[in-house]
């Protein structure tokens, strides 16, 4: 399964194990074979460095621009691409990596993810390399996204993409039709409640059978009310971490919030990615949601004048009276990364970091960010917002902006950062805990058995 | 000349078993090395609170869903048996859930569904705006309706060329016999197709084990766990939380579950195999 290791293979075969040196020439090479046009290099340094991504727009067509000035720059070594839909591509890529089958450049999310594929000696050590090598680039990227690209104190990959935090967002019409000014704290959130359900409005907008959608409330409440060290210990292995009294506080100010008919009716068979939680906000039909800002391009899009007509409102989720948590803190997606299979040949991995370094978050990639409605993960980003036209984009953006550059945290989203045993855990627990059918204490003692694992 | 289908099972269905008992002693999350385990992994899903749960809602779908279909197929499939030209254009009609794939099956229903957006809403029917996949008992209810939906052509089918192997013969004596319909129904349709109840039901109960796609797209478990089946608790536990080995201690209690109920119906049937009818 080791493509250096050539010498072991072909002894293997001539030893006479035909079929099992086949078998294991077929789990070298790397990625999907279909290659048109494309030469094996002499001396048996492909040019074959694969990279898989997802689809969606407008996502995916930045991605596919890049790979092409990439390939249009180096005809020598192009980049073979095989672009899948999210889901699709979570089951095929964890499959693919441990059958050796995987790309030469691994596109995720970071945190718990990444480390497994650490753990199991899959991706590159990229320290060095950004340190010394890349020092221009790694200084252009916010210093917040490296901390769900570090295992073990070493980097093991170089952040893109979008800086997405989540967002409180709110249809000021419906402010106005209640006469009230939106929340200033966890205290007005729970009195504007029965206030929106007088006037037939849903309070909150929630795509609860998703499930990560119930989470972001409790990544900030956990924030808000006890700072951001309660989930650091919880991340950190701490025993009993998910008791902690401030975590305790939480999860019953989150079930006081779902008691109180807080969020719209059968918001537990609603899915985000149907964006049906999206449509209740903009048509009327809820009053605020908790969402990520990766949302604002399809509210603009889909939701007629909502967002043109300057209906959406925005903010950073409200503190907690008697909190421990900075106002400022906010969670979500520091961004997505790549890494470089460690089972590439070094011809494929000279391939990718070239990509990385040259294509990944080049001027034309970061104004076709910025053009999108997304904030791209390096500072340079602020520079681009002055010459976007639209007033509603403009505000957006910098607001942004302001959120992931003046958050005193930019905590990771829970699934992401921990492990996917703990992360699947936590959100079969969240589910429950959203239907009212486990107490916070049993939420805790649930979770506490799976710390560390 | 056996042989094909001989390779065909050993590799696909021997091989691929063998690999789950074994690495239901091991622990692996699907990428690094695998461990030996011993029986950590039986003791630790055996000891489990989601899987009395996970197999009492299989249970519950099995017998409920199997409980809905048998009348209503034999019924309908005994009025399909019927030579009339219209039967035989319903016929058509009721077998085309048949040729829908699961997930399209599930997405459809869940967009008719919605509580916001559904039909309910749509057409300003209050008794179907409910939320019918976010409270448990609805949810599963909706499970067993839409299985039995998508299942009871295919049984239909089955009863009916049952019922078209019963010599006319027998009607024609029960009629001289005075028997009306719902005799003859009862004292020869019935106890004729004792073995087709018997193949539909295990294809119905053996099947039901195995019940997924449907109800990850529809449900995806929830609301909770309340429509966590069994194969989803596998799926769940192998693929979401990367833990092979619990995830194949469950496969291979699926797999021993399957065969003591495919056993079990076939002694209900009883051992022999004679036929009743004439001349077979």
């Amino acid at each position: 399964m080791d493509p250096i290791s050539t010498s072991r293979r072909n002894f293997l075969g001539l030893v006479g194990g035909g079929a099992l040196a086949a078998g294991l020439a077929a789990c070298g090479s790397s990625g999907p074979k279909s290659t048109p046009g494309s030469t094996a290099g002499a001396g048996g340094a492909g040019s074959g460095a694969t990279y898989w991504f997802l689809t969606g727009q407008p996502q995916q067509a930045i991605r596919e621009a890049q790979v092409k000035r990439f390939n249009d720059a180096n005809p020598d070594t192009k980049l073979k691409t095989t672009e899948f839909q999210n889901d699709a591509f979570k089951a095929k890529i964890k499959t693919a990596i441990g059958a050796g089958q995987g790309p030469t450049l691994i596109w995720g999310w970071g945190g718990g993810g990444l480390k497994a594929y650490v753990e199991a000696g899959q991706v590159e050590d990229l320290t060095d390399w950004l340190n010394k090598e890349q020092a221009e680039l790694k200084n252009s990227i916010f210093p917040s996204a490296f901390t769900a690209a570090t295992a073990n104190g070493k980097i093991y990959a170089v952040p893109g993409e979008t800086v997405t935090p989540i967002v409180l967002f709110y249809d000021k019409r419906a402010f106005e039709k209640i006469g009230a000014e939106p929340p200033q704290s966890w205290g007005d959130i729970m009195d504007l409640v029965p206030k929106f359900n007088d006037k037939g409005i849903a309070p909150f907008s929630l795509g609860g059978q998703s499930r990560w959608t119930n989470m972001m409330w409790l990544e900030f409440l956990f924030d808000r009310i006890g700072g951001s060290e309660v989930f650091q210990n919880i991340f950190d292995g701490k025993k009993d971490g998910w008791s902690d009294p401030s975590a305790l506080k939480a999860l019953d100010e989150m079930q006081k919030l779902i008691k109180a008919n807080g969020f719209v009716k059968g918001f537990s068979s609603i899915t985000a990615d149907s964006n049906a939680d999206q449509a209740l906000l903009f048509t009327g039909k809820a009053a605020m949601m908790l969402h990520g800002a990766w949302t604002y391009g399809n509210m603009k899009s889909s939701g007629g004048d909502f967002v043109t007509g300057g209906h959406l409102g925005y903010m950073n989720f409200p503190p907690v009276d008697g909190g421990k948590g900075d106002p400022s803190d906010t969670v979500g997606n520091p961004g997505q990364y790549m890494s470089i299979s460690s089972k590439a040949t070094d011809a494929e991995k000279a391939t990718a970091k070239k990509f990385i370094a040259n294509n990944t978050l080049d001027d034309a990639t970061v104004e076709a960010w910025v053009k999108s409605g997304s904030i791209p993960v390096v500072k340079s980003a602020k520079d681009k917002l002055s010459s976007i036209t639209d007033k509603n984009d403009s505000a957006w953006l910098n607001f942004v902006y302001d959120t992931a550059a003046n958050a005193k945290n930019f905590a990771q989203s829970w699934d992401q950062a921990l492990s996917p045993t703990q992360a699947e855990t936590l959100l079969d627990n969240i589910a429950k805990l959203f239907q009212l059918s486990i107490s916070p204490q049993q939420f805790a003692t649930n979770m506490n058995a799976v710390i560390g694992q | 000349m056996v042989l094909p289908a001989l390779v065909l099972f050993i590799v696909f269905g021997v091989v691929p078993l063998v690999g789950v008992l074994v690495l239901s002693f091991t622990q692996w999350d699907g990428l690094g090395a695998i461990h030996n385990a011993g029986l950590s992994n039986w003791r630790s899903v055996l000891s489990d609170s989601q899987l009395p749960h996970s197999i009492l809602v299989t249970f519950e779908i099995m017998i409920l869903s199997w409980l809905v279909q048998t009348p209503m197929s034999l019924l309908l499939g005994t009025f399909l048996a019927g030579r009339q030209r219209y039967r035989a254009f319903l016929a058509v009609l009721y077998f085309i859930p048949l040729l829908l794939s699961s997930a399209a099956i599930a997405i459809t229903y869940k967009a008719l569904l919605d509580p916001n957006f559904g039909l309910g809403p749509g057409l300003h029917l209050g008794f179907l705006t409910q939320d019918w996949l976010g409270r448990s008992n609805l949810a599963l209810g909706v499970v067993i309706f839409i299985v039995s939906w998508q299942f009871i052509p295919f049984h239909s089918l089955i009863y009916q060329g049952g019922v078209r192997q019963i010599p006319t013969t027998m009607y024609e004596a029960a009629s001289i016999d005075g028997a009306g319909r719902m005799r003859q129904f009862f004292s020869i349709t019935v106890p004729q197709l004792k073995y087709t109840i018997i193949t539909s039901s295990t294809l119905m109960v053996v099947g039901s084990l195995t019940f997924f796609d449907l109800i990850f797209v529809l449900t995806a478990g929830g609301p909770g766990d309340a429509t966590r089946v069994l194969a989803l608790d596998m799926y769940k536990r192998g693929f979401m939380s990367n833990q092979m080995g619990p995830a194949s201690v469950i496969a291979a209690l699926i797999v021993l579950l399957g065969l003591a109920l495919a056993l079990l119906l076939r002694r209900l049937g009883g051992s022999t195999t004679a036929s009743q009818q004439e001349g077979a």
